[in-house]
């Protein structure tokens, strides 16, 4: 009973924090806001006219949506790599960073689901897929493991860093027993959340540019530079803008993994190149449609060498501890390596798997207005989602929101 | 036999039926051994027919659990839909005196429909009554009457297709045909036939091959090859379907059930061999050009956002009739059977000719094979 009012006591609270700010901070959720209602008449078009608004089609039939799906998957995952240190090598740099991190996951998980909805053609009969109501093809869908996993997952996320921030809100300790154990487990869990979504490509042998055993370990290398290079951008603004304090030890040991994930992802893609051209099959064609363009069609061409230059120069520049430890151009780097991985991961993933199709036909795929509209409501969803969680997060690990202190000044007012 | 295989293999009984054949060695004439080896062949013969067309159905453990839970859960929505339907139809009774009788009866199937089970796990009664409840749903709507079936598989019945590369001419009969017995969307022009344009003394080149010509046929130093679903009889697209909305029926159909399907397309990106189409818009037939001669699997109306494949024209192929594909073809280049059937005309094609598959490599087994005169 006096948990719930503890309970009470925090929804209150935080509602009564996440509404109020700086101008800017005003002016940022309002944006935010604008954006999701644009994203969202976008969809009641998608609804009303079908998945027609958008450039899929027969040949093509993942695009926008699925290719961001992935990509999220693996920042969601990536908040294992603030986890494990913090939680299990008791490494107190990282304490700070963490509940950021795993806001970051939440975030990236409901984007993911929402993502997954927005591709869906038949959204209002997806209680098919509720396991007990539905019916579930589990174990053979690798579908349904995405589905179970995301969705433990998001359970983990929320539920661990919650129970800290609660326990820190009443002016207690969070007992490590609790925590700890949920915190183990999730570290086994991001990298099964991500290992399953590569699976769902890897599995198929009618794509061979998917059917491929790097995939997976692909996927988990370039998640875990992308997801916490996000991270150290978000630090960043995190600590100009607000109380909470972030030591640039902090930040510069995330350098270090994004950078060791970065060569490992690069070394990767190399033996990736070095598979598909040096003895180019029939299942190179895909890989020659991304980076060469086939009989005339290039559509990709642009992205993946937006991409690659990216890459390179982004994972060369951390190599050098000099450049990584001055932390403007550490930003600088952590911003093109997440957009070069995100182009990689997302569009020159997911498109050229089906281009050329099975019998060799090239058709090609550009995202229309409606879908590029759903696209940016829900990374503007996924922001306004973890704007409210960090900054109620941030309220309490400062100390500005206490239930002691509240209550305090009820009685001292009486 | 095929225990060893790493891959997954289709079981017709043909390889078992060869090899009692060849180690006799007495040939077609010699009568006293044949007739010995005749019957238990046939014993053979029928316990791979059986093999084929139920396999794994054999042991529904798993299966029927799920069976169980279903009927429980479909109860409870029964119970709950009653209850839901009394409190909102003695509201709407009660609110408005202009709603017609139609309109509410409509309102209740669509509410059924809407949250009825899976076509693959219903009862023949239940079948029975989703199709009752689509048609009177047709004829509210349209004012038309249409005939739709819900028949299941038959017995040692498994649906094979050849396809013979010398005959096709290239016409297309066969593509018009399927559309209009299928009822497919005319706005986007689907079509589950493909045929593929090659060039003379070149072999399959499917990537120079030209699937969408308009120009008179057949086109000199041409040669045509068709394709569609192949009903593999190990098909990847049923494995990852997450809600078991497409599966594989015991006479080989693979089949989609449009009102399960939640429109995730996993199943398009499985298929090797372009054989799903999705309704991305909601696909329209104008009245007077609809098949009203419908099966639930087959060619009733479908509604946008889901996924539909040939199935042999399920609604033909289960009365005894040939798929409209096959009755079309001009050149006689199709050929449609019973692989269980020892004297069907498919059976001798795959015991006589040099018949071959695409992608065999995959291990999906396809049921549909091609050959040359």
């Amino acid at each position: 009973m006096s948990q719930l009012k503890v309970l009470k006591s925090l929804v209150i609270d935080s509602l009564d924090t996440i509404t109020k700010g700086s101008k800017t901070y005003h002016i940022w959720m309002g944006a935010l806001t604008l954006v999701m209602l644009i994203g969202m008449y976008c969809y009641s078009i998608q609804l009303d006219e079908g998945l027609s608004v958008t450039g899929l089609s027969d040949r093509v039939s993942w695009g926008l949506y699925i290719s961001n799906f992935t990509f999220l998957v693996g920042v969601a995952a990536a908040a294992v790599m603030l986890v494990m240190p913090t939680y299990i090598l008791k490494d107190i740099d990282f304490k700070q960073a963490v509940l950021i991190g795993e806001g970051l996951a939440v975030a990236a998980l409901i984007m993911c689901l929402a993502f997954v909805v927005a591709d869906m053609g038949g959204p209002s009969v997806l209680w098919h897929m509720i396991p007990g109501i539905g019916v579930f093809n589990f174990p053979d869908s690798m579908l349904t493991w995405d589905v179970l996993v995301l969705n433990g997952y998001l359970f983990l996320n929320i539920s661990i860093p919650f129970y800290i921030l609660f326990r820190h809100y009443q002016n207690k300790e969070a007992k490590p027993k609790v925590y700890v154990p949920g915190a183990i487990l999730s570290v086994f869990w991001a990298v099964a959340i991500h290992l399953v979504t590569a699976f769902l490509y890897q599995g198929l042998q009618a794509r061979p540019f998917w059917n491929n055993a790097l995939l997976g370990p692909r996927f988990l290398a370039s998640a875990f530079a992308a997801g916490p290079a996000l991270i150290i951008l978000v630090l960043a603004i995190i600590r100009s803008s607000t109380a909470f304090k972030i030591e640039d030890k902090t930040i510069k040991k995330i350098a270090m993994i994004v950078t060791v994930a970065a060569q490992i992802n690069l070394i990767m893609l190399v033996s990736e190149l070095f598979k598909e051209f040096y003895a180019p099959t029939h299942h190179s064609e895909s890989a020659y449609y991304l980076f060469f363009g086939l009989h005339g069609k290039d559509a990709l061409l642009p992205w993946i060498w937006t991409a690659i230059p990216l890459n390179v120069l982004a994972t060369v520049m951390l190599t050098f501890g000099k450049l990584r430890n001055n932390l403007k151009v550490l930003y600088f780097c952590c911003f093109i390596l997440f957009v070069a991985i995100w182009i990689e991961k997302g569009f020159g993933l997911i498109v050229p798997g089906f281009v050329p199709g099975p019998y060799g036909k090239i058709v090609e795929y550009l995202p229309t207005g409606i879908e590029v509209g759903v696209t940016l409501g829900i990374w503007a969803l996924g922001a306004f989602v973890f704007t409210i969680l960090a900054k109620t997060a941030i309220g309490i690990e400062t100390g500005e929101l206490r239930y002691k202190e509240k209550k305090a000044a009820a009685e001292s007012v009486l | 036999m095929s225990d060893n295989k790493k891959w997954f293999s289709i079981d017709l009984g043909l390889n078992k039926k060869k090899e009692t054949s060849g180690s006799c060695g007495c040939g077609k004439t010699s009568g006293g051994c044949n007739s010995h080896k005749e019957e238990l062949s046939a014993d053979e013969f029928y316990e791979a027919a059986i093999d084929a067309s139920i396999g794994e159905e054999r042991h529904k453990d798993g299966f029927e659990q799920v069976f169980d839970v279903k009927m429980d859960r479909r109860q409870a929505f029964k119970k709950l839909t009653a209850s839901l339907l009394i409190g909102a139809g003695a509201v709407s009774t009660s609110c408005s005196v202009t709603t017609g009788k139609d309109t509410k009866e409509k309102a209740q199937i669509d509410w059924e429909e809407q949250f009825k089970g899976n076509y693959k796990l219903m009862t023949d009664d239940e079948k029975q009554k989703t199709i009752d409840r689509l048609m009177r749903s047709y004829e509210l709507r349209t004012g038309k009457n249409i005939a739709m079936t819900a028949e299941n598989a038959e017995e040692n019945v498994l649906f094979g297709y050849a396809f013979n590369i010398s005959q096709c001419q290239g016409y297309m009969n066969c593509v018009s045909a399927c559309v209009e017995e299928n009822n497919q969307d005319r706005d986007s022009e689907m079509q589950y036939i493909r045929i593929h344009e090659m060039k003379d003394g070149e072999g399959l080149k499917f990537e120079e091959a030209d699937d969408n010509y308009y120009h008179e046929v057949p086109a000199e130093g041409h040669f045509y090859l068709g394709t569609q679903c192949f009903h593999c009889d190990n098909p990847p697209c049923v494995d990852v379907c997450p809600v078991q909305a497409t599966w594989k029926e015991e006479d080989g159909l693979v089949v989609v059930d449009y009102d399960w399907c939640v429109g995730c397309r996993y199943c398009m990106a499985a298929c090797p061999y372009d054989g799903r189409r999705f309704n991305w818009s909601k696909p329209e037939v104008p009245e007077n050009e609809v098949n009203k001669n419908q099966h639930y699997l087959g060619n009733r109306m479908r509604k946008k956002g889901v996924v539909e494949k040939c199935t042999f024209c399920v609604q033909r192929t289960r009365k005894g009739e040939n798929p409209a594909c096959v009755e079309a073809c001009p050149t006689g280049a199709r050929i449609f059977g019973n692989l269980l059937d020892p004297d069907s005309t498919i059976r001798w094609v795959l015991a006589n000719k040099k018949v071959f598959r695409l992608k065999e490599d995959l291990g999906t087994e396809p049921k549909f094979w091609y050959f040359m005169d």
